[in-house]
């Protein structure tokens, strides 16, 4: 490859004597690179932008006064791209981060890593420093896209300022289409601030991009035979069913054909979890049920899923007796873990409408859907929560879940609280579950709250159940969280530990809690009360329902520090790499 | 510690039957072997722009796949480069390299090589000049292209398959090899058949089950 080899620019862009504006009320005209990339964004649809100012990318922000695209300026970097990730996730478009060049864009970095893990659209615009002086290690310099290349599923070093605005489009379509994902475009400032007058017009794929929307027919007709002669179906639904919005699709085909659901945690609210059918999560601690029924299902029909290893465990002993129908928009994630005999190139919705076509005839699985319900009241999802010991974490999931609406959205950090969160609270609706699967990051809840509080609906409540580490990594974002007056409710599920790290300690490192332990902790409800927040804080029973109630309808941001149970552990559970029919419902069964 | 549920221990519960390979695919008597290692030749057509090597090269590195080659450079449409790359991998491991280079966005087309493609590798050797006749005589048995000499050195180009270069540069080795340097594979379909073209990505997939490996294969 040469280096910085540039194409000839793409002439069939609309230049200025097609994109001109014509009445006073419409765009002015762009004058420079930085104004081509915010009209790119205006172009988009982009409402809101979250990111902090730097020195290389102020000429973007200076075009951005300017525009009617509202940008939150925040604590951190990291906190910026999870907030445009959480944005992405419930809103469905790529939400939109900013940050300069070098500490900036190093800072965007987990936030990138975190929506390349999930498929989260998502794109982060990075300042860069001029052309002239790259590669020259000048001040604030970093090799952005250098860094970014392995967790963005495309970026630019924009070189051209006729070209710049043309590559943000392309970056924004790019986080869309298809299995989505984050796209960067690295901005020199030498480029945002030379004159052009290139109109970048409507955000497009390039041509050479191909999205294969429907699957084979012939695999469907085999697929199809193999649903209607099974006897154990199963439906596993992941985070692509509802990238792909195909949550509706997917309800409707598991219910016409009596096939018991099983969601990933991504793909959770998918399916609602209040219906017969609904086996909620499996995996590492998904419920017993689930993991019963994926252990034993002769047929599994995998939706927008990559059977990651905290679902599948050792991948030996996963669904070890069932043909694999694998529904996917990505080809490279069929067999990769795990071998498809029906692979299934294709949209989600798509593709299970192309299957509910050819099935005949339902799968008589009465037996097996009986057997389900077995195990649903074989394995309950409960917990103990006797008055003498601190308050039970389930116990203040399941009050926040019984005091806010069906289409609330729960963010969460990551750890112990995050699989509380998902296992107590009854999920109904897609993209109402936010939260850092692939990548696991402590620190994501606070953030994708306040991405996610953006996104909602005005009557969608924003909760962050968060755990004391987690809130501790990225706190200073309720700065943001008061200065925009934004209506989220925080909380903290405080057992004073990095409670997963002295759970898996307790079990495997006989109980030798290395750096696991803070033994102290700010109190959270006058830290957010200094921010100026709303603070609250529950010690006992008797005060969960009554303070949740009073947070809640603070109008504003609000922190509820719950002291919970500091022994309490996270059940079912699988070990790394085990068997899922052997979930240990107890440690001693490890 | 607390958490506890209820429900059948571990030992008193349904087991399934079966089991997968570590491959994910399930055992049964057809597929209970792992599969082996084998030599693929893979062909990419690329956007010819900064970073594609990089990120090609990155993403083999990243994913463990085992490379023994990758060559690039321009093709008859200035805008687009080819790389060949050579890999060894079990025939899923083969299908994931492709699939993961053809999501890549600047790739446009992707696509393995069959087994009769021509296949060429160049290589430089830089050997003593003690005995030019005897250097001579092996060089003109490999067709090889002398492109410098001095009175200590000789110096030269070899074409051909990676068995011909082999084969050449054991042969030059009894004058004493100074200096080796080779170029890795690069490739071209045979007849009129497409080698990587300007078309639609190849997006349909193909149970690996029913790909039959493909015998490597040098031309010469």
């Amino acid at each position: 490859m040469s280096e910085r080899a540039t194409l000839p620019p793409e002439t069939e862009e609309p230049g200025p004597e097609e994109g001109e504006p014509t009445d006073a009320d419409g765009p002015t005209a762009v004058t420079n690179g930085a104004e081509a990339v915010v009209r790119a964004l205006e172009n988009a649809g982009v409402e809101y932008a979250f990111g902090v100012q730097g020195g290389a990318i102020m000429p973007v922000y200076d075009a951005l006064y300017d525009s009617a695209i509202d940008h939150v300026t925040m604590a951190h970097e990291q906190g910026a791209a999870h907030a445009a990730d959480a944005f992405g996730i419930v809103s469905g478009e790529p939400g939109v981060c900013m940050a300069t060049s070098g500490p900036g864009a190093t800072n965007l970095v987990t936030g990138i890593a975190d929506a390349d893990m999930d498929s989260d659209p998502m794109l982060a615009l990075t300042g860069q420093v001029p052309t002239a002086f790259v590669g020259n290690d000048a001040f604030q310099e970093t090799d952005t896209t250098g860094v970014t290349t392995p967790i963005t599923k495309t970026n630019t070093f924009a070189a051209d300022p006729d070209g710049v605005g043309t590559d943000v489009g392309e970056a924004f379509a790019l986080a869309r289409e298809g299995r989505p994902g984050p796209t960067l475009v690295d901005l020199p400032k030498d480029v945002t601030n030379a004159e052009t007058d290139r109109d970048p017009g409507e955000p497009h794929v390039p041509d050479t991009y191909d999205v294969q929307t429907e699957a084979d027919p012939e695999i469907v007709e085999r697929a199809a035979r193999r649903i209607e002669e099974s006897s154990r179906p199963v439906l596993l639904l992941g985070g692509g069913v509802i990238k792909g919005a195909a949550s509706e699709e997917c309800r409707q085909f598991a219910i016409d054909h009596g096939i018991p659901v099983i969601t990933t945690m991504p793909g959770t609210g998918a399916f609602p979890e209040d219906h017969e059918l609904a086996l909620e999560g499996a995996g590492m601690h998904g419920t017993g049920y689930a993991n019963m029924a994926i252990s034993l299902c002769d047929t599994l029909i995998g939706v927008g899923t990559r059977f990651d290893d905290r679902l599948t465990g050792g991948i030996e002993t996963f669904a070890p007796d069932a043909e694999v129908i694998h529904v996917d928009i990505d080809p490279a994630e069929i067999s990769k873990n795990i071998h498809a005999e029906y692979p299934l190139v294709g949209d989600a919705g798509t593709v299970i409408e192309q299957l509910d076509a050819a099935i005949e005839h339902p799968p008589e699985a009465a037996k097996w859907r009986a057997q389900c319900q077995q195990w649903k009241s074989e394995y309950p999802m409960r917990y103990d929560a006797p008055d003498d010991d601190p308050v039970k974490p389930q116990f203040v999931v399941e009050a926040l879940d019984a005091a806010t609406s069906d289409r609330a959205i729960v963010t969460t950090g990551v750890g112990q609280h995050q699989m509380w969160a998902w296992q107590f609270w009854t999920w109904t609706h897609p993209r109402t579950w936010v939260s850092s699967h692939g990548l696991g990051a402590m620190g994501y809840g606070l953030p994708a709250a306040i991405g996610a509080r953006f996104a909602a609906d005005d009557d969608q409540e924003v909760v962050c159940i968060d755990g004391d580490g987690s809130f501790l990594m990225t706190l200073q974002e309720l700065s943001v969280a008061v200065r925009e007056n934004l209506d989220i409710t925080v909380a903290v599920l405080n057992n004073e530990y990095i409670g997963m790290v002295r759970q898996w300690q307790d079990a495997f490192f006989e109980g030798r809690h290395a750096a696991s332990e803070y033994s102290w902790m700010p109190e959270f409800d006058k830290l957010a009360e200094a921010f100026g927040a709303e603070g609250f804080r529950i010690d006992e029973y008797d005060d969960v329902a009554e303070t949740i109630e009073a947070a809640l309808a603070y109008d504003g941001p609000s922190v509820i520090d719950v002291h919970i149970d500091p022994r309490e552990d996270v059940y079912p559970m699988v070990p790394s790499g085990g068997d899922n029919s052997q979930f240990a419902l107890s440690e001693d069964q490890l | 510690m607390t958490g506890e549920m209820e429900g059948p221990a571990p030992e008193s519960r349904q087991r399934p039957a079966g089991r997968r390979n570590s491959q994910g695919i399930r055992i049964d008597p057809e597929v209970e072997a792992e599969r082996e290692p084998r030599q693929a030749v893979i062909s990419a057509l690329v956007e010819h722009e900064p970073g594609v090597l990089a990120e090609v090269s990155g993403l083999f590195s990243r994913r463990q796949f085992n490379i023994e080659s990758l060559t690039v450079g321009p093709t008859e449409d200035e805008s687009r480069a080819r790389m060949t790359i050579v890999v060894e991998e079990p025939d899923p491991g083969i299908e994931q390299v492709k699939k993961q280079l053809r999501k890549l966005v600047p790739a446009i087309s992707v696509r393995e090589l069959p087994a009769d493609a021509m296949r060429r590798e160049l290589a430089l050797i830089k050997v003593d000049a003690d005995r030019p006749d005897r250097v001579a005589a092996v060089a003109d048995m490999y067709d090889a292209t002398a492109v410098d000499a001095c009175p200590e050195t000789a110096t030269y180009e070899i074409t051909g398959s990676r068995r011909k270069i082999e084969a050449a540069i054991e042969a030059f080795s009894r004058f004493g090899v100074r200096e080796l340097s080779r170029t890795g594979t690069t490739a071209l379909a045979r007849g009129s058949e497409f080698t990587a073209a300007e078309r639609p990505i190849e997006t349909q997939v193909h149970s690996p089950r029913i790909t039959s490996p493909q015998p490597t294969a040098d031309d010469d």
